[in-house]
């Protein structure tokens, strides 16, 4: 008797997809996967988004969402090939042999009941133990996650407790019935950095103590290696490679891991001389209604043809300024200086001139454009605005704008639907880089992208800076990102900044405590670096 | 249930401080308080709308023999020479004390009328209600759970139907089929005070049947698009990832978060069984507020149909807030604050 415990063989799902005006047809998503996992290991799935990594995870509990279907292999737990046995056998086995922690613990929790009621709800009812025994394991689980009162969370509402928390609540939920395997999908992406590893140090606490096996599923390379045993690379539903971690990390045979590992390595040095400055804010104060305060006496500045990277986990007030900037949310006090004079608090007061000059991008490029228009319409749009532009020129200069972009015209009459995420976002570029603008606030353009399209995205926005010497205010939770782009930064907690200077100098010690945590919060591509950071934030504590 | 007694103490000892710790009793108190000026404007509207209908009571009550001088003996008898907003005060405080006026008519006094009239018409809706509302919301549930198959295509041509079918029509036909060819109903469904309640049930078999008809698919309907709503969520995935059988995923962990929509569509239908029974009365000669009402139109007997109008409305009103409130206590994130 060997110790596999999953053993997943040439597993292909298929799925029927409904594009209009055309006849359904049916795609492959896996494309004959195979791999096994033997008892009490952790095998990390690894892919950037549409490479099949959650479908992998779903069809090891023979489970296909949406409208996806497996179509062939065998997935056998245990020796049983779950896919031949009939429904109420896999209903069985999902909850109690297999289990699932969603990356957004927000939403897989029914907002109608406590948390400890859905917590042993499957271990219940699947038999595995008693109400009052699986309440005690839940309790225990609560305390070997790290869960404040942990005898008092079963009581609470998802409502009343924080994202962190309820990440580490569906853990609990998933470890109560002691299943042989858990299947992780993105359970930390979610989060914030500072929370990311708490979560992750639990998780892998409590698959430790467990003693179950378990299938990560994330797209962050620096985060898997950290739980790992074995990785698997995904790409378009294929395998691209296969081994333990360390072999992935440290000598990766294919080019795809290795620009994977190496993503993060392209760094712009800081420009030298801060001095002459396109924005100013100083003092700023800023409240949503009139009691609720979320920005306290902000100050920074930004120099022309420059990048300031504003970061903060959410909450931290670093959206809040950008509403304040660009007068979406006027401030209580404090003054705003842009290109040498101060801007009106509100919109509605400030001249076109000003709109046209002070540009955004979006995080979620789909949303920010309209999905009836035509990328002609989007781009032409602030051209014929501003600049009164139609017909023949504005033609030319859309065009013009599209080869900026790295597009090109052959894209000019689809529709926003009809484009990838990158390109979308290249879309809402090009569209703000049509106003002649000085200054770009860029929110998070990156964070919803797969790190290899973000690497373009960021190389693109850096290549238009030397062009057109626009100035961008960028905004982002995440530092590798800051590291990368960023001549001066402003570190936010709080609503409050505690830290801002030019970029070198921002990132050398001596740290503020927050700014000490945030940098040391940074998973990195690195076997063993979260037991090194969590020791080094303990040592921290002891000596405090 | 909190309560002002067990509540912590409030934080500043004021009415805002009071509101602010219990944000639950204050919206329901505020729904409660518009229902209340709600019903006070419909009182005024009914007043002022009666008043410019054409007709008189006085004419259609003299009919032949209406001479001038007759015709303004009786409007002062009635009360009908003084001001509007004298007869309307006049009327409310008698409201508010409980008197509805004397009828025009029979000199009789309205609130007893009313009293036994919204006993019968209550009675009818109570037993409509009681098999419509878990029906139809068993039915949603069903078609639910095979959505898009054959069960579900079935419960909706049927429902929709009933719905689409005049209720007239359908009580005529249920009168045909079950009291005239197969005999097995009893019409007309009058009752009356020394009826056994056995005998009560019997004779509003049928106008209950027809309630349900009418009422059946509206809400089917909307229970079934709000779960389908919820069916969609993560937490569904979740509860089908934890093994649950179908029915427990839609009892438990869908139903319970669509409650809301289904409590509106729910308290809207149990309004019209009460105020909406008009013609269903009318054709099975129960002795119901929706008979009592029409009678009352033909002769202008102002001071019934008055009181009819008020009760209909409060009926209303007080159904959609009681909505509104359980649509409240129904969101964990309102009974369960931070």
């Amino acid at each position: 008797m060997s110790d596999t415990l999953l053993e997943v063989e040439d597993l292909r799902i298929g799925a029927t997809v409904y594009p209009p005006g055309e006849a359904p047809k049916e795609i492959g998503i896996v494309h004959g996967v195979s791999f096994t996992l033997e008892k009490g290991k952790v095998l990390g799935l690894i892919g950037e988004s549409g490479a099949g990594k959650s479908t992998i995870g779903l069809a090891s509990m023979a489970y296909g969402r949406g409208g996806c279907r497996i179509t062939g292999g065998k997935v056998k737990l245990n020796g049983t090939d779950i896919l031949q046995i009939p429904k109420s056998g896999v209903r069985n086995l999902r909850g109690s042999g297999v289990c699932y922690v969603a990356q957004s613990a927000a939403a897989a929790f029914n907002p109608a009941h406590r948390l400890g009621d859905q917590i042993v709800e499957a271990t219940v009812l699947h038999g595995v133990s008693s109400r009052s025994e699986a309440m005690a394991r839940a309790d225990h689980l609560f305390e070997v996650l790290g869960l404040p009162n942990p005898k008092e969370f079963g009581q609470r509402y998802p409502h009343q407790v924080s994202g962190g928390q309820l990440q580490r609540a569906m853990t609990a939920m998933a470890l109560c019935s002691q299943p042989d395997l858990i299947v992780f999908d993105e359970p930390t992406t979610a989060l914030d950095v500072t929370t990311q590893i708490d979560v992750l140090a639990a998780i892998k606490h409590a698959i430790e103590e467990t003693g179950t096996a378990a299938l990560y599923i994330t797209h962050d390379l620096a985060v898997v290696a950290q739980v790992s045993d074995d990785i698997m690379v995904l790409r378009h539903g294929k395998t691209v490679e296969y081994g333990p971690v360390s072999q992935i990390i440290e000598t990766p045979q294919e080019d795809y891991t290795r620009e994977l590992v190496s993503v993060r390595s392209n760094i712009k040095p800081q420009a030298d001389d801060q001095s002459d400055a396109l924005l100013m804010i100083e003092n700023i104060d800023a409240a949503y209604g009139n009691s609720l305060q979320v920005l306290f006496d902000v100050s920074f500045h930004l120099p022309k043809g420059q990048t300031l990277a504003v970061v903060g986990e959410s909450g931290s007030g670093k959206s809040t300024t950008a509403r304040v900037i660009t007068g979406l949310l006027p401030q209580s006090s404090g003054r705003v200086t842009f290109d040498g004079r101060v801007l009106a608090p509100k919109l509605s007061d400030r001249p076109r001139e000003d709109l046209r000059a002070l540009q955004m991008i979006y995080q979620m490029a789909d949303v920010a454009m309209n999905p009836r228009h035509t990328v002609r319409e989007i781009i032409g749009r602030p051209l014929t605005f501003y600049f009164g532009l139609r017909g023949k020129e504005r033609e030319k200069r859309v065009l013009e704008l599209l080869d900026q972009i790295e597009m090109g015209g052959s894209f000019i009459d689809r529709y926003p639907a009809e484009l990838s995420g990158g390109q979308k976002q290249r879309v809402c570029i090009a569209r703000s880089l049509a106003a002649d603008p000085k200054l770009i606030i860029c929110d998070e353009p990156t964070s919803a992208l797969d790190p290899l399209v973000a690497e373009g995205i960021l190389k693109l926005l850096m290549e238009l800076q030397e062009e057109t010497h626009v100035s961008y205010l960028f905004i982002t939770h995440d530092i590798a990102t800051v590291r990368a782009i960023a001549d001066s930064i402003a570190v936010m907690y709080q609503g409050r900044l505690v830290r801002f200077g030019p970029k070198d100098q921002v990132l050398s010690p001596p740290f503020d405590d927050y700014t000490d945590l945030l940098l040391k919060s940074v998973p990195e591509m690195e076997l063993g670096w979260l037991e090194k950071a969590l020791s080094e934030r303990k040592m921290a504590a002891a000596g405090n | 249930m909190s309560n002002a007694s067990t509540s912590p103490p409030a934080s500043k000892g004021s009415a805002g401080g009071f509101f602010s710790s219990n944000p639950l009793l204050a919206l329901i108190l505020q729904r409660i308080f518009l229902g209340f000026i709600l019903l006070l404007a419909i009182s005024a509207l009914l007043f002022i709308g009666i008043e410019v209908l054409p007709g008189d009571f006085a004419q259609a009550y003299l009919g032949q023999s209406a001479t001038p001088e007759a015709i303004a003996n009786i409007r002062k008898e009635l009360g009908l020479d003084a001001p509007l907003l004298e007869r309307y005060f006049g009327w409310l405080g008698g409201v508010l004390q409980g008197d509805f006026g004397t009828s025009w008519a029979n000199k009789a006094s309205v609130s007893e009328q009313i009293g036994k009239r919204l006993g019968n018409t209550l009675f009818l809706a109570f037993w409509a209600a009681v098999v419509s509302v878990p029906l139809a919301i068993g039915l949603g549930m069903i078609a639910v759970h095979y959505r898009n198959r054959f069960i579900d295509r079935l419960i909706n041509v049927i429902s929709l139907a009933a719905i689409s079918l005049p209720e007239f029509f359908t009580g005529y036909l249920l009168i045909l089929f079950f009291a005239v060819n197969w005999g097995i109903a009893i019409f007309p469904s009058t009752v009356f005070a020394d009826m056994s309640f056995g005998d009560r049930l019997a004779a509003i078999a049928l106008p209950c049947a027809t309630l349900v008809l009418v009422v059946l698919a509206h809400m089917m309907r909307m229970t079934r698009a709000a779960i389908l709503n919820i069916m969609s969520s993560a937490y569904i995935e979740t509860a089908e990832l934890k093994g649950l059988d179908a029915f427990r995923i839609i009892a438990k962990h869908a139903a319970p978060n669509a409650i809301a929509p289904i409590i509106n569509v729910v308290a809207l239908n149990l309004a019209y069984l009460v105020v909406g029974v008009v013609v269903v009365e009318v054709i099975f000669v129960y002795p119901g507020m929706g008979q009592y009402l029409v009678d009352a139109v033909t002769i202008r007997d102002m001071p019934v149909v008055q009181a009819c109008g008020l009760v209909f409305a409060a009926v209303y009103i007080i159904l959609n807030m009681l909505a509104d409130v359980l649509g409240i206590l129904a969101n964990p994130r309102l009974r369960h604050p931070k």
